[in-house]
């Protein structure tokens, strides 16, 4: 699959180390996809690497990939200004199933660069709000400095038909919010056994809020998480994101827990 | 035993000869044992000359030597060290090419490499079954791999059905041979009860029964076509290996704990050499290389094996950090997981694991301890 050249329309630095690209085809192309999806993105002569998209998807806007610096290929991203161009092949894998989740409540669990692919579905959420019910929305971060998309999260918070919370593991001075991993903040949540909840995050952070919201009535069925593996074609054919029998590229990336817990519970699997 | 023609014919060495030169009037290169470096290798050859006359072979745990046989047999011995597979999913192949327009965006090309036509000859049938294994894994995918698919979709297969399986050999374990079924063009089975072999050739395709149907030769008789059936029949008697496959991939998952996990980690080097002789094994690295004039850089693809330390890497780990996590990867992978990936086994019991792993260690065995002391090691997965 050969990618498509995209350029960068806008640019916008979240933390330290994240920048949110704002991306265009440059043959007027308009990418259809579901959020919880990813593309493969390539910086010329670096290399590809997996992303997932962070745009809403009914925006009809650019895309949107918002890039953590971790290795060569995403400084080289992260790296990038209006106007350049890189290579996106995409869209791959499962996505949220918002759709499923309509009529009922939604609880939405992000931990550190997670909000990226929950972004998008906040988006969406937003953009046709009367579909669902209530709306959670857990964000942690390390520290204050480290949570991307401030401005969006904080005109989150304004809304009264999104309940917001914000949560750190290490407060900074000037921070007044709530220190704790987000499971300190889950027994706060309302959460509805029939709600249909979203997971992003580090792999034993979607564990222990898996867990959490077991505790609270959830059956595994209803969780949705969103993994991490190696990609390199995304396509199920290079073998590098298998896990037991799933590829995770083609499989996933969002999965129930259902179906991922009993493959996390064996180590190195 | 016949083909779906119900043509077959019976040919001696000079026919066999006559079927080359028709296969390469009909454009194909010829690829077919012959011998190089002590071992048997698939290369292009031209005519039957280049077959290894009168040449057997003897391979076990860690071993693999050619013999000299009392016969002129030309496919007197089983799987060569390396498969067919680089024919049709080369070590090395490019995705795509990047490049700059004057302005400095980025442009793509696919990647548009000429297709080669092969005639495979010599193709058992634990290596047919690789090769349908294969089209499960790049020609029956979302997104079908386009190099896979056009070598594939030009290839002619004339399978040997085997008369002298090795020492590794359990194709009968595997339900793959040694008589190849389904698959082939033409299929051969040597006859070795006269002075000089002779050849029992059936049609498995139409493109098969036009070539056929174009030799000048003698059908072949009810005996002809008796002694080819008792020459797999007897193969299938000589296998070296056995594998117990009724319930496998069931009984590996509930055994993903198993103590034998660690015993085998203790010996095996994680060289990756069994993954890279596995006819089915079809892991790959994309790498960038960019050409020398810095004016484009190509994504390439290339064979990767399971068993290297950053196989599994994600930012802030390997996620198979242990040898034994690795083994098991494969192991299981190949025994069980592909089933429910591919509604197949994703080994067809050539052997080629066996002796080419450089400490002899034994897929067969491996998993015949585990079921030994089945439930000594229950994973929840
Ligand atoms: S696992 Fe071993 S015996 Fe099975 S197909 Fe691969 S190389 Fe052959
Ligand atoms: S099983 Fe043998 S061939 Fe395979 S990685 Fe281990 S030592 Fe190497
Ligand atoms: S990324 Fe290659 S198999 Fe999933």
């Amino acid at each position: 699959m050969t990618p498509v050249s995209h350029r960068v329309v806008g640019r916008r630095v979240e933390t330290a180390d994240v920048v949110t690209l704002q991306l265009e085809a440059t043959d007027g192309s308009r990418l259809r996809y579901a959020a919880g999806q990813f593309n493969m993105l390539y910086a010329y002569a670096v290399g590809e690497v997996a992303i997932s998209i962070s745009a809403n998807p009914l925006g009809g806007g650019p895309i949107a990939h918002t890039v953590r610096n971790v290795g060569s290929v995403s400084r080289a991203l992260c790296g990038l200004q209006i106007g350049d161009t890189l290579g996106l092949r995409g869209p791959f894998g499962s996505d949220w199933g918002l759709d499923s989740a309509a009529g009922g409540d939604l609880v939405i669990v992000a931990g550190g660069i997670g909000l990226a692919p929950l972004r998008s579905v906040i988006t969406q959420v937003i953009a046709e709000r009367d579909r669902f019910g209530t709306v959670e929305i857990v964000i942690g971060t390390r520290t204050p400095e480290e949570l991307a998309f401030k401005a969006e999260v904080e005109s989150w918070r304004a809304r009264s038909d999104l309940s917001v919370h914000v949560t750190v593991d290490r407060a900074t001075p000037g921070w007044r919010g709530t220190v704790g991993v987000v499971t300190t903040v889950l027994p706060r949540v309302h959460c509805d056994p029939a709600a249909i909840a979203l997971v992003c995050g580090p792999e034993v952070m979607m564990r222990f809020t898996a867990l959490a919201l077991m505790e609270r009535g959830m059956p595994a069925s209803r969780i949705r998480v969103s993994m991490e593996r190696n990609m390199q074609c995304a396509i199920a054919q290079c073998g590098h994101c298998q896990l037991g029998s799933v590829f995770v590229c083609a499989d996933g990336p969002v999965f129930t827990w259902e179906r991922l817990e009993p493959l996390l519970a064996v180590r190195q699997l | 035993m016949a083909g779906p023609s119900g043509t077959t014919l019976a040919l001696d060495g000079d026919g066999l000869e006559t079927v080359i030169a028709a296969v390469r009037q009909r454009g194909y290169t010829v690829i077919a044992p012959t011998v190089r470096d002590g071992a048997v290798a698939y290369e292009p050859i031209t005519s039957a000359a280049a077959l290894p006359r009168g040449v057997g072979d003897e391979q076990g745990p860690a071993r693999y030597r050619l013999r000299e046989r009392d016969d002129d047999a030309l496919f007197g011995f089983a799987a060569a060290p390396s498969s067919w597979k680089r024919y049709l999913y080369p070590p090395a192949t490019t995705l795509w090419r990047a490049r700059r327009d004057e302005h400095g965006t980025l442009l793509f090309d696919e990647s548009a490499a000429a297709v080669p036509r092969y005639a495979f000859l010599g193709v058992r049938a634990c290596e047919l079954a690789a090769i349908l294994v294969h089209d499960r894994v790049f020609a029956g995918a979302a997104h079908p791999d386009p190099t896979y698919a056009a070598r594939r979709r030009e290839l002619f297969i004339i399978a040997v059905h085997c008369g002298s399986p090795s020492g590794v050999c359990f194709c009968t374990s595997m339900g793959t041979g040694p008589r190849a079924r389904e698959g082939f063009d033409l299929g051969i089975t040597e006859l070795l009860d006269t002075a000089t072999p002779r050849y029992i050739v059936e049609a498995g395709s139409p493109a098969g029964l036009e070539l056929l149907e174009s030799l000048a030769a003698s059908p072949a008789t009810v005996q002809d076509l008796e002694a080819a059936q008792a020459v797999t029949d007897v193969a299938t008697e000589h296998m070296g290996r056995h594998l117990e496959t009724g319930g496998l991939p069931e009984m590996l998952q509930r055994n993903l704990e198993h103590p034998q996990w660690d015993d085998v980690a203790a010996r095996c080097l994680s060289c990756g050499n069994c993954t890279m002789a596995c006819p089915t094994c079809f892991c790959s690295d994309d790498v960038e290389a960019q050409a020398p004039d810095g004016e484009t850089s190509a994504r390439v693809r290339e064979w990767a094996s399971c068993f290297s330390h950053d196989f599994s890497y994600i930012h802030g780990g390997t996620v198979r950090e242990t040898v034994r996590s690795r083994y098991r990867q494969w192991m299981t992978h190949k025994l069980g997981t592909w089933w429910e990936q591919f509604g197949t086994s994703g080994c067809v019991g050539c052997g080629r694991c066996i002796a080419w792993c450089p400490v002899g260690i034994d897929i067969t065995e491996e998993a015949a301890a585990i079921r030994a002391s089945d439930g000594r090691g229950r994973g929840s997965a």
